[in-house]
Order: structure tokens, then sequence, then C-alpha cells
């Protein structure tokens, strides 16, 4: 898939938080075959520095980063995050979260337009946090998103697609605009469905980095997203309500 | 002066932020800053100066979702 001019075998994006350490982290990274994993910053804390080490773990791993701008909920506060994030981390691509609630993590999507306006101005390569909201959608790609990331559940719930009607919509909606799942996939599953729909990559954290076994279950989701991508692919067969025989009628035995 | 570092106080004699930086020790790592809700590049560490009260934040990269 394309995004603003960059080239992504991979249609797995991985989040680096919540894993059991730095070490398991990078096995996830590469059990996934991710080609970008998110990042944040955050204050540096005291004389551990911690920062630095993590930042020399992602260099190593050679992927793309996407820093976020989680934990934001103004406009001012996420627009001045994206930059200090762009200096840090030397690129022009963020992950765009405004977010409204405290106890959901559900975007602001007021807000959410707002940033995103003001950093495409800026020169941003902006990957919103979304709902999946068809007019907020539209006022996104208006103010010069060039992909749409929408929520398949709340963040960090596990719950996979809530809305499968909305999802389905918003990908005829936007059938040119590449769109990403992010947040909620809580299985492999989920993920595939999501890739079924022709959603065109996942983006993930949780679900992996709570695992059991983090690489193991990355490499379950590599599995998944591309099984669902060629599913989505080979055009599948639509539902019905009835019963149809796949085995021939024609030459049944014991018949008259 | 007394600043708001990172959400905690900080007692300084230093009024330029590149200098503030040195002084606590993120003179040679990879950090962003900003003053007040406002990004400062790197750049601008030399030129801008910190009054009494200000509210800096020295972020650095981390885990993220």
């Amino acid at each position: 898939m394309d995004v603003y001019g960059t080239k992504l075998t991979s249609r797995l994006l991985l989040g680096t938080s919540q894993y059991p350490s730095p070490a398991i982290l990078a096995e996830a990274v590469r059990a996934a075959g991710a080609e970008v994993v998110t990042v944040s910053l955050r204050r540096e804390s005291g004389a551990g520095r911690a920062g630095q080490g993590f930042w020399s773990l992602i260099r190593s791993l050679d992927v793309k980063v996407l820093p976020n701008t989680a934990g934001c909920h103004t406009v001012k506060e996420a627009v001045a995050t994206a930059q200090m994030a762009r200096e840090v981390f030397g690129t022009s691509w963020v992950k765009l979260e405004v977010i409204g609630h405290h106890d959901t993590l559900q975007p602001d999507v007021f807000g959410l337009v707002e940033a995103a306006r003001i950093l495409s101005e800026d020169g941003f390569q902006v990957f919103p946090y979304t709902t999946d909201d068809l007019i907020v959608a539209e006022k996104l790609l208006e103010a010069g998103c060039q992909v749409l990331m929408p929520w398949g559940a709340p963040i960090g719930s596990g719950r996979g697609l809530n809305n499968l009607f909305a999802l389905r919509s918003m990908r005829s909606h936007f059938p040119d605009i590449p769109l990403v799942v992010d947040a909620g996939i809580g299985l492999p599953s989920h993920a595939a469905q999501a890739m079924e729909l022709g959603y065109d990559a996942i983006l993930l954290n949780t679900a992996v980095a709570k695992a059991g076994e983090p690489a193991r279950m990355a490499a379950a989701f590599r599995l998944a997203v591309e099984a669902g991508r060629e599913a989505f692919l080979a055009d599948p067969m639509e539902p019905r309500d009835m019963a149809a025989p796949s085995t021939p009628l024609l030459g049944t035995a014991f018949r008259n | 002066m007394k600043l708001i570092v990172n959400g905690e106080p900080v007692q300084t004699d230093r009024v330029v932020l590149a200098d503030l930086l040195e002084q606590l020790g993120y003179g040679n790592i990879v950090v962003a800053t900003a003053v007040n809700g406002s990004f400062v590049p790197v750049p601008r560490r030399n030129e801008t100066s910190l009054e009494e009260g200000d509210k800096v934040e020295i972020l650095a990269p981390m885990q993220g979702g």
C-alpha cells in the first residue's frame, strides 16, 4: 500500500508500548514483519534516561516510526507534541490523536479536524485516529489527510470491530483512500475481518504486547492480516439465508 | 527563580533555555522542548529566555501505541 508516497509491503503496523521487556518488543516487531512502529514522547524522568535507550533500540530495528500525540486533549497540545516529535524522530509523519474523554479515549473529532488542518498546512503527513463517522472523515480529507485511521473499538479494549456496518460504509465511501483500523483489535480474527472488508492495514499494540507470548501473537497477526487481504482480493462469496448444496445433486444414488 | 520543569518546581539561576537544559543534564541527549505549551526548536533554545513561573517541558522518545 502507498501512504504519502511511501510504499509499504507489510499491512500490520505495531505499537511499541506495554511489552514485558525491550528484547520481547524487538522480537515482536520482527515476528509481525512490521515496517512501521508507533512511538511517543514523554517527560524524560531523572537520571534513568530511559528514553535514550528506547530510541536506540527502535533505530536498531530498521523500521519507520510513526510518532503519536497520545494523551493530548487539546489542539494546542497535539500540535506542539507533533512539532516536538518531528524534531526528535526526524519524520513528518504523525499519528494524530486528540482525545475527548479520559475513560473512553474517544477522539475529539472537532479538535482532531482543526489540528489536522494546522499540521497539514505546516507540512506534516497526518495519520488521524478517528471514529467511523463519514462526515468527520470528509473533513479530515479536506484538511489535508491522505489516510484515515478509524477505530474498531476503544483503545486497549480488544473488542474487535464494534460497528461493522459503519466500517463497511466507510470503505465504500472512500474507495481510494488508504484506511487503517486503529485501536480495539484483540484477536487475529478481528484483524482478518477488517482486511476482508477491504481495509488497507491494521494498527495495533495491546493485543500483541499483553499476550502471554507477544512474538508468537505478532506472528499470528501477520498471518491473519495476510489471510484477510488475500481473501478480500479473492472476492468473497455473498452470504445467503438458505442452505445450498455444494455437492451436485445430479446422479445422487438411491433416487428414482 | 522558580520554574516548573516537567510538572515539578525547579530553582535555577539560568535565564536561557539552552543553559537550563545544560544545567539539568540534558545537554547531549535527544529531547524536544516546549515553553508554556509552545514548541521551541533546537536552534531557538539559545535565544529563548525564561521568566519566573514559566512551564518548561522536556520530552524524550518513549514507547507508544
